[in-house]
């Protein structure tokens, strides 16, 4: 059954990098490298005391916040960028340069310009997350099949129908893949805004137990931003799967 | 093949009963390069009639414009005597490369061209199941086209273009993808579906020994600049049974004279 082998291998890779976690934690490699089942133990303290679940709230807002809105634009501007010669002049150049920003050193002008609360946390999201979702859907759209639109006129399509029942849904394994990456680059987004503006929820965790030494917590803080994010790309897999069948599985012209 | 309804009304369409389709004085340039120059040809009502030539003599150019998809730099195409300007209902086009949506099932791949009239969606599916049983694929509805081999994928490709149910049919080497079996089966069924429907077609390819085994009117284009050299209409071999029409003495004549006339434009 395949199903049951790739559970298999699932859990086998688990096995094997937390064990090496482990391992290494027990040698130690570092005075500040805690055992896995230390990280483990301290990520089940903080989920029963709660702590873990209020810093969520305070994470998930810019992070949703920023996503939701780099999704939308971000899509809405690769499909004009993809299908208007004259708006990719205009406006690719400036993801282009968002993308290759160091936005470390870019995060005390958002500072300057918006404070320290909500709003530059959303920029910070939508700065690391939009650009890839604009190109990447840009760039899909441009290269749609030039025999399927050709097919779709010839069939009697309208610019509309072109547009939503070919160049889109043809687009769509790359605006996926777009999103993936934009999702994970959200996420180092929002942890980044949350070191470097003002340290609240998961960020709050990860500076303050550093600060007092509690390593445990903190890699604990980190495993589970991680496990959230996964869990979150597979959401937008399943997605994909369930609007694009066929595409997800080959092309009929392979 | 199943007719419908809209074959009544054939005989009453137009007056110009012999030409379905008549392409004047067309000429189409990309840049610098002519693609046609001043080419005219009529497509009888009902026959098939192939583009022969041998690559970069704009067949598929011709076809492309006589589908509307390009616009010729002078002269006019008529179809039914009114003049193309564009896609049109009359019309409908199997592609080389078959051009399926590969997010779709075959039967929404068959049924798309009636999804894009507006027609509803149990109307669209009920018409399309029936021209997917017509073209021997029942019960490989709900397949994908990825999961078909390429002679089921251009029969999906073909019954897409039955079931908008066009009076011209537009083949652009429809079976130049698919292999040698294949293609003598499809060339088989071609016939029928010429003797079978009340319908048009226009047949490229650059198989010499197809164009006379499917023709009723073979044309013979040139390149360089491209145009008509010839018009052969094989007499005897309508009426032959499909499996002699290669032995019979008059395919053999034809296919050695085209050759002949082809073979000093073959580099």
């Amino acid at each position: 059954m395949p199903m049951s082998r790739s559970l298999v291998l699932k859990l086998l890779s688990g096995v094997i990098v937390f064990g090496a976690w482990e391992v290494a934690g027990r040698i130690p490699v570092s005075y500040a490298f805690p055992t896995f089942f230390e990280s483990m133990a301290a990520l089940v303290d903080m989920t029963v005391s709660g702590w873990i679940f209020e810093a969520y709230v305070e994470t998930l807002r810019p992070l949703i916040i920023g996503l939701l809105i780099s999704a939308f634009i971000g899509i809405a501007l690769g499909l004009w960028v993809g299908l208007s010669n004259w708006f990719d002049w205009l406006v690719s150049p400036i993801f282009i340069v968002m993308q290759a920003a160091p936005l470390a050193a870019l995060i005390p002008l958002l500072v300057m310009v918006y404070g320290i609360g909500l709003t530059s946390k959303v920029f910070v999201v939508c700065i690391m997350a939009m650009p890839v979702i604009v190109l990447n859907t840009a760039g899909a759209v441009r290269n749609a099949p030039t025999n399927l639109k050709e097919m779709g006129y010839s069939f009697l399509g309208t610019e509309q129908d072109i547009i939503l029942k070919v160049i889109i849904p043809s687009a769509s394994p790359i605006i996926f893949a777009g999103l993936r990456l934009g999702t994970s680059a959200g996420f180092i987004g929002a942890i980044l805004s949350e070191l470097k503006i003002t340290p609240t929820g998961i960020g709050d965790i990860i500076t303050y137990s550093r600060s007092i030494a509690d390593y445990p917590s903190m890699y604990a803080a980190i495993f589970s931003i991680m496990v959230l994010a996964v869990l979150f790309l597979n959401f937008l897999e399943r997605t994909e799967r369930y609007f694009f069948a066929g595409n997800v599985r080959g092309y009929a012209s392979d | 093949m199943d007719t419908h309804p809209i074959d009544m009304t054939r005989s009453a369409t137009n007056a110009s009963a012999a030409a379905a389709v008549s392409v004047r004085g067309v000429s189409k340039n990309y840049g610098q390069v002519e693609a046609l120059r001043d080419l005219s040809l009529d497509f009888p009502r009902g026959q098939l009639t192939s583009l022969l030539g041998p690559s970069g003599c704009g067949k598929t150019t011709l076809l492309k414009i006589i589908a509307g998809l390009l616009q010729p730099t002078e002269g006019e195409v008529e179809v039914n005597g009114k003049p193309v300007t564009g896609p049109g209902p009359d019309r409908a086009f199997v592609f080389q490369d078959f051009a399926l949506l590969p997010w779709a099932t075959v039967l929404r791949n068959v049924a798309f061209g009636l999804e894009l009239r507006g027609v509803r969606i149990s109307e669209r599916e009920a018409i399309a199941e029936q021209y997917i049983r017509n073209v021997g694929l029942a019960g490989f509805e709900k397949s994908y086209p990825h999961e078909l081999s390429g002679g089921m994928r251009q029969r999906v490709g073909l019954a897409r273009a039955l079931a908008v149910d066009s009076e011209v049919l537009l083949m652009d080497e429809p079976f130049s993808a698919v292999d040698e079996q294949t293609r003598r089966k499809f060339q088989e069924d071609l016939l029928g579906l010429v003797a079978g429907e009340n319908k048009t077609f226009l047949f490229v390819t650059h198989s010499i020994e197809e164009a006379v085994y499917v023709s009723d009117q073979i044309a013979i284009l040139l390149p360089r600049p491209s145009r008509v050299s010839e018009v052969i209409r094989p007499s005897g071999l309508r009426t032959r049974n499909v499996s002699d029409i290669r032995r019979d003495p008059e395919y053999l004549d034809i296919v050695d004279r085209i050759w002949a006339s082809l073979r000093s434009y073959v580099e």
